[in-house]
């Protein structure tokens, strides 16, 4: 009896976060606009998605601001964590207090902070907003996280590991990148994974640094979910979650197989 | 010699973290022409009913959540392993599709020709005006959080430490009983960190608003939007509600940790206990 309602529960919180996301992705093979009838099955909409400039290039643009401010993020922050992680106490709390600002910011501030910042010296030094403005702050954001994913890995690393290669003759920086580096590589590598997935996602603060010349694909969306229901934004939804359907299941395989690899080899 | 290696990201976070928030601060301080003033602080208060509403909307939308994800996040530590992280990638894969897509499903859903209104026409009922009200907004919010509060309260009562319940069993503890004594306050950290994930996006949001509130259901988050982008450009005004909007959340944030200091109370007590 226990069980049922359990099962039921579970059940009820699953079909309320799914069934929106699968009314959405059937109605994107509908004939007409409509949300309610469906009339006939087509994949016009589709092909239109495709045939869509705007939606492409900032499709491109996206890709493009995730993958420049996520790599930059990943090495930057990387340094950053290292270095932190050996500063004295006070320094340390300071800057990781700091670094913590726009993760526990509203995006909304964080979006508008940036903006005023890039207006005031856009026309004191005449560039306008565009790519630069918004890998600049898809880096202020993803950084912070790359410093959060590095610094446990630093913390449970052996401190006399760097001391040790020293000794056999290394330089700092050989150091760091024939000791240290193998040591934290799990935490770089989550950090720049999300990063990206931060970076491919963001809207808030993409659409306040963004200008007007160029937009990411999210800033995009909400400009079409302004102006009328188009079936195309379905289109699109069904894509996307299809991709992040396949990602998720891959990295669950990958995942497991690594837990029984390690089974055996205990 | 080792710090220089953050030199870089220390610059980068004077000028892209700090110097915007001096920005926000200076802007609210000032007027169009650069003088020093107070009012657009002060102008807030005719906005007063938008913040209450606001702080109210994402209040429900918070409560809501917790209630919802609470037990369920229960359901999820109380599974075998395997079964336990299918359930939790079903949860997951919801956060990874974009929170204006995921709006945008519920603005069909609810129209006056959407779905629900044509399933409920089917059977003589409605149409309901369901768009463009309070319950949407609140309904958008919940829906696009609430994996957000899952998470953090699977994770403690994940780690849990079964043999603690065992022991409140073995001392007189009935199932409830367990439950609210033993699992609710050591599950206080995740509580905390499932509201405030919840509830900062849910009080500066513009888009769950914008899109299923209409233009009777202003919040916080459209207000300054519509300062710095929209009609009624004023980025001063917009800065000194930034201002106000930071210093509610920080408020809430303050207010929320000193649950975290009786939390931290309680682990103690557990763990001399068990000494």
């Amino acid at each position: 009896m226990k069980k049922i309602v359990k099962n039921l529960y579970t059940a009820l919180f699953i079909m309320f976060l799914y069934a929106p996301i699968f009314v959405l992705i059937i109605f994107s093979f509908n004939t007409t606009k409509s949300h309610s009838v469906m009339s006939g099955f087509t994949l016009k909409w589709y092909a239109e998605l495709f045939r869509d400039r705007v939606i492409i290039s900032s499709l491109i643009t996206t890709v493009i601001v995730a993958v420049s401010a996520s790599v930059i993020s990943t090495v930057l922050g990387t340094m950053a964590a290292f270095g932190i992680h050996n500063m004295k106490k006070l320094p340390r709390y300071a800057a990781l207090q700091v670094n913590n600002l726009p993760i526990v910011n509203p995006e909304i501030v964080t979006g508008v902070s940036l903006m005023l910042l890039f207006v005031f010296f856009a026309a004191r030094m005449s560039f306008s907003l565009g790519y630069a403005t918004l890998i600049i702050a898809h880096i202020t954001f993803d950084a912070p996280y790359v410093v959060l994913n590095v610094m446990p890995k630093l913390r449970q690393m052996d401190k006399h590991l760097s001391d040790a290669a020293a000794d056999l003759g290394c330089n700092p920086i050989q150091a760091f990148f024939k000791v240290v580096l193998p040591e934290i590589f799990p935490g770089v590598i989550s950090g720049f994974l999300m990063s990206f997935t931060l970076s491919l996602d963001d809207f808030t603060v993409s659409y306040f640094v963004s200008g007007s010349s160029v937009q990411t694909l999210p800033v995009t969306i909400y400009a079409m979910t302004r102006r009328q229901v188009s079936p195309k934004i379905n289109a699109l939804s069904t894509l996307i979650f299809i991709v992040v359907v396949t990602v998720l299941v891959v990295k669950n395989i990958i995942e497991r197989k690594n837990i029984r690899q390690e089974e055996i080899r205990i | 010699m080792k710090k220089i290696a953050s030199a870089p990201y220390i610059i980068w976070m004077a000028i892209f973290i700090i110097v915007p928030l001096i920005m926000v601060a200076y802007f609210a301080f000032t007027s169009s022409d650069g003088a020093f003033t107070f009012e657009n602080i002060t102008k807030t208060e005719e906005y007063i009913p938008v913040f209450v509403k606001s702080i109210v909307l994402a209040a429900a939308a918070t409560a809501i959540c917790l209630a919802a994800a609470y037990p369920l996040a229960y359901i999820l530590a109380n599974m075998r392993l395997n079964a336990q992280s299918t359930m939790l990638m079903i949860i997951i894969l919801p956060m990874w599709i974009n929170l204006l897509l995921k709006t945008y499903a519920w603005q069909t859903l609810l129209g006056n020709n959407g779905l629900i209104n044509s399933v409920l026409g089917l059977i003589g009922l409605g149409p309901y005006k369901l768009l463009n009200t309070r319950g949407a907004v609140i309904l958008g919010m919940v829906y696009d959080l609430l994996p957000f509060m899952v998470l953090p309260l699977y994770t403690v009562m994940a780690k849990m430490d079964k043999s603690i319940l065992e022991a409140a069993a073995d001392l007189g503890c009935s199932k409830l009983q367990s439950i609210l004594k033993v699992t609710v306050p050591l599950s206080v950290p995740g509580i905390i960190s499932g509201i405030t994930m919840v509830f900062i996006p849910a009080i500066s949001t513009f888009i769950i608003s914008r899109m299923l509130g209409g233009s009777s259901n202003l919040l916080i988050g459209d207000l300054i939007e519509m300062q710095f982008l929209g009609n009624s450009y004023n980025p001063n005004l917009g800065a000194g509600i930034s201002l106000v909007l930071m210093a509610i959340v920080l408020i809430v944030m303050a207010v929320i940790s000193l649950i975290d200091t009786s939390g931290n109370e309680n682990e103690d007590r557990v763990g001399g206990a068990r000494v």
